[in-house]
């Protein structure tokens, strides 16, 4: 019989916090600017510039922890790793080993067989490195420091993880806490989210784990589910054919769903850490720890309850808006200005999620206003706007927040409310239809269908189909 | 001597620190490094089971800055150094086979 | 008038009164450069076009009265490991040969407030590691007293050009002793302030957790008044400290009745020069006929400050200079194949001897399975050396002993056997450990005609007790004789 293994998995979640400079320095992290643009002297490595630690990170870093159940390091330190790279512009990254910020935390995840807790081995605060572009035609590399200085925290997971599965519903949990946090918008695409994967297979019921790799370069949920599987299989392989697993850092090639070692003859990873001599000692007091706890935002589970007492919408809803912390904030901020909950409900779960998953986008992406929805709400309550012309506009709002009143109006597509209007366009559809009208009258209810898309069509469209009905049968009648 | 580096250690010492020596360079760091290392060894007759390491002098804590913008962008006079410069970026030899 | 052997403090107030220019203060350093650089190279970089231009708008603001400083119009050296926007910073190695820093270090830019003008930056061992000046690639200093002799080091330029009277005082860095020591070798009198009195921003980095900025001045008056003005809290660097008592010149008092000087028995052992005993002891001796109490003590660890020192230091060298790798500013070898093979042929080709032995000492203390053995035990040595330190200054104001074992030796005789050169460093390198403040004054000259050096050292932010004594010391000494006197001429 052949054997059985078990997967063991372990991460490292580096994500880029949403602080407006860098860790440390006052240069801006915003995206998208020229290359080097957002450079000082202490982000490239300038002779003579010292670091200065952002606040703003450790606040971030502690509120972190205190949502994953860590235990804070109320005297933290940073420490320098040193290895030479061209885009670590100082060749030693300002990290934490010794004494970093969090410590034996967990979350929980619901997997098949239940309730799990995934361990939180610790939390460190961490510089970001800049962008290599390699340049193929004039055979070189380049580098932006724009995002060298970038803060970051890294969370590493205990070997706790089992499947694919598991590692997706943790980090889904992760994304879903710092976002609702705001310490980060969690995206894996645009690298401010991004996981390592440390993976080991050993026989069922073995208690030795197995020799693991780290796992780099994954960019999606899907990556990392396929790269754990080609993972898997390639450890067993090793040992199925009596050879040993070495302990190395390997690169995902999503395109070949392959991965190949980073190996290299200058590379010791001996990273000589040493407490960092520019940086004073952080010492948390418990009265910093209370504040930052009393500002904790209300999580998921929270919120799901409070939605339940709240509103009256259906739990899969309360599921589905609560999965994206973006997401309840537009719900939230919508229902208190238009008081309609299964409204605003509806508009979210149905056209909304329908236009994410068409343009493979996700809740974070939402880019139109909680006033623009509440307007179109409103406008169709109001019957300013009938539903068919409520999605047309929902949908153009959805690309680019445009302001439905205006838009409405400058397309005017508003509703005709003007009974004699109406009915003169009911009375000449009449007219022109005599066949549907016969059938009406020998009974094929069906008919009258027709009469109303031909009336909605003469009014192109801006009529409301209800009174368009009640108008039809009453002169047919 | 008690401390005898090997030529692997240098070697190694060598790739950490991105210093290539040369024969007689590597001989005269082998025993340069063999004496400091003797001469560091006599810390070892002090006690200092107990003690705490001491990175800082004095305790200084908590120095921050706070999260505001406050560079502007001097990219053009820094890259004035960059021994070789390309489009606004440092230009190095190429980092992927 | 002979400007140039004015004190920095007697030409701004002469400049004051208009009886000097800022001009002629800025040509005089010049004419006197003209006639010693040749042989003694205190300097790395010279700028007297901008130096001139610079004292043009220093008079105007002088003249108008915006700038009333006791250090108005004086020119100045900088040693060159501090950068200076749009000034060639070197630090007197290859591997910055070409680097012009976009930024000035904060004790460039306190000094500028205060009106100086800045002429040139001082030549120094390659990254402050050394104790002669003769690690600069740009070729040794010499000591203006005896050109066959080293100046010390590593700011052996900035000491050599204030005993020269090429500037009529230079700012330093002291790591290990390397303020005190070239100034006990050249005869002036030298600062380490309190770990963290002068931001370091700007300074390029040898030690980080022992490197302080301080004063090369020709007499105490001009290292109180040179301290208050560099002396700053600085939020650009996290190490700085917050300190009210800056008024360092308030300390100019003529008056050591009651303070109580220790004299470390562990200072005065084998290995200490028998002239730089008697003349050291003199002095004490001179301090406590004015009505200080002197008294013997044991210091103890003294023997442990060398090898902790240079595990400590070494350690944060390999990486502190890190940087330096041909990407982002300085030397890039001319030919390589890769990524690696420029990192290496680049540092190796950059950086000298000294540099590269401590480069590779540092990155081996560090190195996986010794950093517990040699950093970790280096730091909690250095808590027991403070912990000394603690204990004697609860008995004592001031510490007193020599700056180094002997004068100056001569040129060529040091750098062949590191180890024995690392010893001279014996009385001043506790010093930075314990991120205390240390002065050097000049206390005689030995039969070959070279100075010697009193240290006094005090507990942190104790610098107001150091210069009392030490300005009451120079008051008994009296005036100290100048090199000139002592060299044969001005040599071509």
């Amino acid at each position: 019989m052949a054997k059985q293994y078990e997967t063991v998995i372990g991460l490292e979640v580096h994500v880029e916090l949403a602080t407006k400079t860098k860790i440390f320095c006052g240069c801006s992290t915003a995206f998208g600017g020229e290359a080097n643009t957002h450079t000082c002297p202490v982000c490239t490595g300038m002779p003579g510039s010292l670091p200065v630690l952002n606040k703003q990170v450790v606040e971030y870093a502690i509120a972190v922890g205190l949502a994953t159940n860590c235990d804070i390091t109320q005297y933290c330190k940073f420490d320098r790793k040193n290895y030479f790279y061209p885009d670590n512009p100082q060749n030693y990254q300002i990290s934490q080993l010794y004494l970093p910020i969090c410590r034996n935390g967990g979350v929980e995840i619901e997997t098949e067989e239940g309730t799990k807790t995934i361990g939180i081995h610790e939390i460190h605060m961490e510089e970001d490195a800049g962008k290599l572009i390699h340049d193929e035609w004039n055979d070189c590399s380049l580098v932006d420091y724009n995002r060298s200085g970038v803060p970051l925290i890294e969370i590493v997971s205990e070997p706790d993880m089992r499947s694919a599965d598991e590692v997706i519903a943790y980090l889904e949990k992760l994304r879903l806490i710092i976002q609702y946090l705001g310490a980060s918008d969690c995206k894996l695409q645009e690298g401010s989210m991004r996981a390592d994967v440390n993976l080991s297979v050993r026989e069922v019921g073995a208690e030795k784990f197995g020799t693991r790799t780290e796992m780099k370069n994954l960019n999606s949920f899907k990556a990392i589910a396929r790269a754990i599987e080609g993972e898997r299989e390639r450890q067993i392989d090793l040992l199925e054919a009596g050879e040993e697993v070495l302990q190395e850092t390997r690169r995902w090639d999503d395109t070949k769903e392959c991965s190949y070692a980073m190996r290299s003859k200058e590379d010791a990873q001996d990273y000589r850490y040493f407490p960092e001599p520019d940086l004073v000692p952080i010492v948390i007091s418990d009265e910093w720890l209370d504040q930052i706890r009393e500002r904790q935002p209300e999580f998921r589970t929270e919120k799901m309850k409070r939605y339940k007492e709240e509103f009256e919408i259906p739990d899969y809803d309360i599921e589905i808006i609560t999965g994206s912390k973006h997401l309840a904030d537009i719900f939230e901020a919508t229902t208190a200005i238009c008081k309609q909950p299964k409204k605003v409900s509806n508009w979210l779960m149905v056209e909304t999620m329908r236009l994410l998953k068409e343009k493979e986008m996700e809740p974070e992406d939402i880019c139109f206003s909680p006033e623009n929805l509440a307007k179109l709400i409103m406008m169709a309550d109001k019957k300013e706007i009938n539903s068919t012309v409520a999605k047309e506009v929902f949908e153009v709002m959805f690309a680019n927040d445009t302001d439905p009143e205006k838009y409405v109006e400058e397309k005017g597509l508003k509703t005709v409310n003007d009974e004699g209007a109406l009915r003169t366009t009911v009375e000449k559809v009449i007219a022109d239809n005599p066949q549907s009208v016969e059938d009406y009258h020998n009974g094929k209810e069906k008919a009258i269908g027709f009469l109303v898309g031909q009336t909605m069509k003469a009014m192109q469209g801006k009529a409301d189909p209800g009174m368009v009905n009640k108008l039809l049968k009453e002169l047919l009648s | 001597m008690a401390n005898v580096i090997s030529d692997e250690t240098i070697e190694y010492v060598g790739i950490l620190a991105k210093l290539e020596l040369s024969d007689a360079e590597k001989e005269e760091a082998k025993s340069d490094m063999g004496r400091m290392l003797d001469y560091i060894d006599k810390l070892n007759e002090l006690d200092t089971t107990g003690v705490e390491p001491m990175s800082h002098v004095f305790p200084v804590q908590n120095v921050f800055r706070e999260d505001v913008v406050t560079n502007g962008d001097d990219s053009e006079n820094m890259l004035k150094n960059a021994p070789a410069e390309r489009d606004n970026m440092y230009e190095v030899p190429k980092t992927v086979e | 008038m002979d400007i140039l052997s004015l004190s920095a403090v007697e030409l701004a107030a002469k400049i004051k009164a208009k009886e000097v220019t800022v001009k002629e203060a800025v040509e005089a350093v010049f004419a006197r450069m003209e006639e010693k650089e040749k042989v003694l190279n205190c300097y790395v970089t010279l700028d007297k076009e901008g130096a001139l231009k610079q004292a043009e708008e220093v008079q105007k603001k002088i003249d108008d009265g915006t700038l009333t400083g006791a250090l108005a119009g004086v020119p100045v050296a900088i040693k060159d490991n501090m950068c200076t926007e749009g000034m060639l910073t070197t630090c007197s190695s290859k591997i910055l040969g070409n680097f012009i820093p976009t930024f000035s270090s904060e004790a460039v830019l306190n000094l500028k407030k205060a009106g100086v003008v800045i002429i040139g930056k001082t030549n120094m061992d390659e990254f402050a590691m050394g104790s002669t000046t003769e690690t600069s690639a740009f070729g040794e200093t010499r000591n203006p007293w005896n050109e066959k002799h080293v100046p010390g080091g590593s700011s052996g330029g900035s000491a050599a050009a204030v005993a020269a009277e090429e500037c009529f005082f230079a700012l330093g860095s002291d790591t290990g002793g390397s303020i005190r020591q070239p100034a006990s070798f050249c005869g002036v009198v030298g600062m380490k302030p309190t770990y963290g009195t002068v931001s370091r921003y700007g300074l390029i980095a040898y030690g980080s957790s022992l490197d302080q900025i301080g004063p090369l001045t020709k007499n105490v008056e001009d290292c109180a008044t040179v301290m208050e003005v560099i002396a700053s809290h600085d939020l650009k660097d996290s190490t700085s400290v917050k300190r009210e008592d800056t008024d360092f010149t308030s300390a100019l008092i003529e008056d050591v009745k009651g303070m109580k000087i220790g004299i470390p028995r562990d200072y005065f052992g084998e290995g200490l020069d028998s002239e730089v005993k008697e003349a050291v002891l003199a002095a004490a001796k001179a301090l406590e006929e004015k009505g200080a109490i002197v008294e013997e003590f044991d210091l103890s660890l003294v023997e442990y400050a060398i090898p902790a020192y240079y595990t400590i230091a070494s350690a944060e060298a390999s990486s502190n200079l890190e940087r330096f790798d041909g990407v982002k500013y300085g030397y890039r070898t001319e030919e390589y194949e890769g990524l690696h093979n420029m990192y290496k042929k680049t540092r190796s080709e950059g950086f000298g001897a000294e540099v590269k032995r401590r480069i590779m000492l540092g990155s081996f203390v560090l190195s996986s399975g010794y950093y517990d053995a040699y950093y970790l035990k280096a730091l909690r040595t250095k808590a027991l050396i403070k912990k000394a330190f603690d204990e004697a200054f609860a008995k004592y104001d001031v510490i007193l002993g020599p700056v180094a074992p002997t004068t100056a030796p001569e040129l060529g005789k040091s750098l062949s056997d590191p180890l024995k050169m690392y010893l001279g460093d014996i009385y001043t390198i506790s010093v930075n450990l314990a991120g205390l403040p240390g002065i050097s004054i000049p206390c005689g000259v030995d039969k070959k005609g070279l100075p010697i050096g009193l240290q006094l050292i005090g507990d942190c932010f104790q610098e107001k007790k150091l210069i009392q004594t030490a300005y009451t010391y120079e008051k008994i000494r009296g005036e100290f004789k100048k090199p000139a006197d002592s060299m044969e001429g001005g040599r071509k």
